[in-house]
């Protein structure tokens, strides 16, 4: 066995504004498949981390159970970390945001512990606009288990073994839309250049941010006649649009066309720019999201890039407006105010 | 004439657009990712001997060395060692693997080897060579050619071979048994040697009818200091490259207490060192120029410094001082260096002169060719500068029977050079007795294999160690500065020379890239510690270099670039912080990047030309 990573790195390497080079944001060397998407995904999620100046312990990675879950140990090694049950993930995800809601929230799930085991969670997850991130590294199978078709398999994909999938895919994407997620956006592994700014967008976004990324399993899903292998998704995407995430107004370059391009401001004045390859298609309403993500379905299509977005996303925390200091570092003092405010409270009750 | 013109125009203006992918099959191209091999001026495949060292095979890495450098013993203790520089560890981190010395530890530890030689007698072709001077490049010809059934006669003027390698290497770097050891391999070949025997006319000697005759007499005369009180005081002051001969062959004993060393080479440093050995109390090496800037290796002036030689920079030399017919020491003028039209000057500092004491002074400001046993009209020419004119590929002289070699050949060098010098010259010489066009020379051997056992498994140790460079042992001071004959450098143990192999960075293991296999998964470019590789849209190389992960700004170092993939990009590879870990080839799922073991050899007259 020769299957270790040197420690040498390229004496060159730039530093972010922490000072750190990109391996500060590293995890350990992947037992994953050789060619297996979530690598890339993974390389993604360093490469956003890096370029946003994360301080690493201020983010806390959560997955639940299958190939895409075991990938948090494969990035951000100087973050916190949480392995749950299969399909709990966005459980325990509620539960550490509702106690500390300072940190980040990266939840990594994959089509089966989204759309099987775990769609009861996913769905409530979703409707709450829980403050996270939520990536499904999506390679419709069960590549864990030797490669069965997954829920979200398309209708008339060939699996490796050379059985057909009879039954009708769950497309996350327009689940997440129709249930009201405020940031949706799809991906796909094999293309960084799109799915990097993705992240980082995802990561500012105030509110429950989805991503589906497309991502191929080498193993079990890469032959012909399968809709996720990397031939066919090569040559079946379709962009949005592309998109860069601008933290800091003063960055963007104002030489682009108009109509075709799109300044999205979010909450906290950063910007999104969008240059938008597809005309019948209005990011920040809901309905024309939804039109896009079916046209593109009857013409086999993959529709990649941001799908939708709601710039006035109010999280969790806003919505049953919770303390501004996290809960986990308040006192007694503040828990237990004394009697005449609970006599307060009750009053305010009946 | 017009579609044909549209063509041409149309692929010159492509080829500005983008880089042509890199040609592989060209040995030259993977020969300059192996740095040490290609600094090397005989190309002694490097990382070859060296896992031959890891895996205590030391008689087949002395072998591999022998092959190609002919002196590994000499060599692992004295080279000049170009490789260094060039080692890819070096940029990586702070310091190259320290290849000279372990080519040492396979020496020391090589047992008998005898038997791996080519084994006499050989039957002879009936030609004749002579080789007149029995140094490295002459040797090197002798025992290319032996082999191949040519009568070999080498004449020098000392009683033993070696050349430069015997009168001005001292003892304490490179003992007398080594290099005998290393000589008596050559010689043991049926070689004739006359030794004990200056050849004082190359006419009398191309009349004793030689097929071919080859010039080795390296340069021989050392540069003398005309400044004042020379002549006065000539009893007390040497020729630097004299004075070590004479030590060498014990015509000398002893110095003075006080030694002055002028000169800020490799021969001062061991001119110096000499003589803290043979009485020299106060020896002080004086160099004109900044102590940055002298010509010794950095290690050998550190050498110098531990056997506390102070080295005294930035001082000319002006007058001898002589009281009463007797040296007294020497007057210097300080001067420092100043750039002037971007040259670098000395001037005068403007202080007072500095006396240093001697009583004697060793001049070691360098060395010249010297050819007066050559007669003008013979047929060799001399151009103004009264140096042969030699043919920088095949070493002929404008005598078709003379060849020349080493130092002889272009001035003073090193061992190395002049070993690859031999090399070549053999070939020219084995080609002309054969009646072939000296141009028809023969191409490296080279081979391309893969090294893939298994899942994770090569055939070599991929594993990149982060120890730093081991320290050679030395001998303890007081007994190597009281025997001139004691080796100072005591090796590296088995262990220590283990370990410091597998610093190499096995740099003949070649990252091959197969473009047709690429499923452009990027899983390469995600684990690559060192972010060499790049999936990017085709470019003009100064463009391409900067679009890289990380720009490409070491221009020394090639890219590998590939043809273009299903999505019309192409990989590219930056040569530059690779370390060969082998981790893309691992993370490929389709074996589209691959581990081959290049090994490129250097085609000499006794293997190629058979």
């Amino acid at each position: 066995m020769t299957y270790i990573r040197p420690k040498f790195r390229h004496p060159e390497l730039p530093k972010n504004k922490l000072g750190y080079t990109i391996n500060y944001y590293e995890g350990a060397l992947s037992t994953l498949c050789a060619g297996c998407g979530h690598d890339s995904i993974s390389a993604g999620i360093v490469q956003a981390a890096y370029e946003m100046n994360i301080q690493p312990h201020k983010l806390a990675k959560l997955s639940g159970i299958g190939c895409s879950s075991k990938t948090p140990a494969y990035f951000l090694s100087n973050s916190h970390g949480f392995n749950s049950v299969h399909g709990r993930m966005p459980s325990v995800a509620t539960g550490a945001n509702m106690a500390n809601r300072d940190l980040i929230y990266f939840g990594v799930s994959g089509d089966g512990d989204s759309a099987s085991i775990g769609m009861g969670q996913f769905v409530h997850v979703v409707r709450r606009n829980l403050n996270m991130v939520y990536i499904v590294m999506n390679n419709g199978c069960y590549g864990l288990t030797k490669g069965q078709d997954s829920a979200t398999a398309d209708r008339g994909s060939k699996n490796k073994s050379g059985n057909t999938n009879l039954f009708q895919a769950i497309d996350l994407a327009s689940l997440a839309i129709e249930l009201g997620a405020t940031f949706v956006a799809q991906s796909f592994s094999g293309d960084k250049t799109q799915l990097v700014p993705l992240i980082k967008a995802a990561m500012n976004h105030p509110g429950f941010a989805f991503i589906n990324v497309i991502s191929p399993c080498v193993t079990f899903n890469n032959n012909v006649g399968s809709t996720k292998s990397y031939d066919f998704v090569r040559e079946h995407i379709e962009a949005t649009s592309t998109m860069d995430f601008v933290p800091e107004m003063s960055e963007i370059k104002t030489n682009y066309e108009q109509g075709t391009n799109k300044m999205v401001k979010l909450h906290d004045g950063t910007f999104l720019e969008l240059h938008k390859l597809s005309e019948d298609w209005d990011p920040l309403n809901r309905l024309s999201a939804m039109n896009a993500v079916h046209n593109a379905r009857v013409k086999n299509e993959i529709l990649t890039g941001l799908l939708f977005l709601d710039p006035d996303s109010e999280d969790l925390h806003a919505m049953i407006e919770t303390s501004h200091i996290p809960l986990n570092t308040l006192t007694e003092k503040e828990l237990c105010p004394g009697p005449d405010i609970l006599k307060a409270i009750n009053a305010d009750l009946r | 004439m017009g579609g044909g013109g549209l063509i041409l125009i149309c692929n010159a203006f492509k080829k500005r657009l983008i880089m042509e992918p890199t040609n592989i099959k060209d040995p030259e191209y993977f020969h300059k990712v192996v740095d040490c091999q290609y600094a090397c001026p005989a190309h002694t495949p490097v990382p070859e001997y060296i896992r031959l060292i890891s895996q205590e095979k030391y008689a087949e890495a002395y072998m591999v060395n022998w092959d190609s450098n002919v002196f590994p013993g000499v060599l692992g203790r004295t080279c000049d060692r170009p490789c260094e520089p060039a080692c890819r560890r070096g940029r990586v981190e702070e310091e190259p693997v320290a290849i000279c010395r372990l080519k040492r530890v396979a020496a020391d530890n090589k047992g008998d080897i005898k038997h791996l030689m080519p084994q006499g007698p050989f039957k002879p072709n009936g030609k004749k060579i002579a080789l007149i001077g029995a140094g490295p490049a002459a040797l090197t010809v002798a025992r290319d050619l032996a082999p191949l059934g040519y009568e070999i006669h080498v004449y020098d003027e000392q009683k033993l071979g070696g050349g430069f390698m015997r009168s001005q290497i001292p003892s304490f770097r490179l003992p007398e048994t080594v290099l005998n050891e290393e000589v008596n391999y050559i010689l043991d070949l049926g070689i004739h040697s006359h030794f004990n025997h200056y050849v004082d006319s190359l006419k009398s000697t191309l009349e004793k009818g030689y097929d071919a005759i080859f010039v080795g007499t390296g340069a021989p005369k050392g540069r003398d200091l005309e400044i004042p009180g020379r002549q006065e005081a000539s009893k007390n002051i040497h020729i630097g490259i004299n004075w070590l001969a004479s030590v060498a062959f014990e015509h000398t004993n002893k110095i003075g207490k006080n030694v002055i060393v002028l000169g800020g080479g490799n021969t001062a440093m061991d001119c110096c060192r000499t003589a803290r050995r043979l009485g020299g109390e106060q020896v002080k090496v004086v160099v004109r120029s900044p102590f940055a800037e002298m010509k010794a290796s950095p290690w050998e002036k550190e050498d110098a410094q531990h056997e506390d030689i102070p080295i005294i920079d930035n001082h000319v030399p002006k007058t001898f001082v002589i009281e009463d017919g007797v040296l007294k020491g020497m007057l210097f003028e300080k001067v420092k260096a100043v750039m002037e039209d971007d040259k670098r000057k000395l001037v005068p500092t403007g202080e007072p002169d500095v006396f240093i004491e001697a009583d004697d002074v060793l001049v070691a400001i360098g060395q010249e060719n010297s050819f007066p046993w050559i007669e003008r009209d013979a047929g060799v020419e001399f151009d103004k500068w009264n140096m042969p004119i030699v043919n920088e590929k095949t070493f002929a002289s404008t005598h078709p029977k003379v060849f020349f070699g080493g130092d002889a050949a272009w001035g003073p060098k090193n061992v190395i050079t002049a070993v690859a010098h031999g090399h070549q010259a053999a070939i020219s010489i084995d080609l002309f007795c054969r009646s072939e066009a000296l141009t028809n020379r023969p191409s490296p051997y080279v081979n391309l294999v893969s090294q893939k056992m298994g899942l994770h498994e090569w055939a070599y140790e991929s594993e990149v160690v982060t120890d730093i460079r081991y320290l050679v042992p030395q001998a303890d001071k007081k007994v190597t500065l009281s025997n001139r004959k004691k080796e100072v450098e005591l090796g590296y143990s088995p262990l220590d020379g283990y370990k410091e192999a597998q610093r190499c960075l096995n740099c003949d293991i070649q990252t091959v890239f197969t473009d047709n296999k690429c499923i452009e998964c990027d899983a390469c470019v995600d684990i690559c510690p060192t972010a060499c590789i790049t999936f990017t849209s085709n470019a003009p190389e100064p463009d391409l270099r900067k679009m890289l992960k990380v720009p490409a700004e070491n221009l020394t170092q090639d890219l590998y670039v590939s043809g273009p993939l299903k999505t019309q990009r192409v990989m590219v590879k930056d040569e530059d912080m690779c370390l060969h870990c082998g981790l893309c080839a691992e993370r490929c799922p389709t074996a589209a990047w691959d581990m081959q073991k290049f090994l490129y050899n250097v085609t000499k007259a006794h293997t190629g030309c058979l």
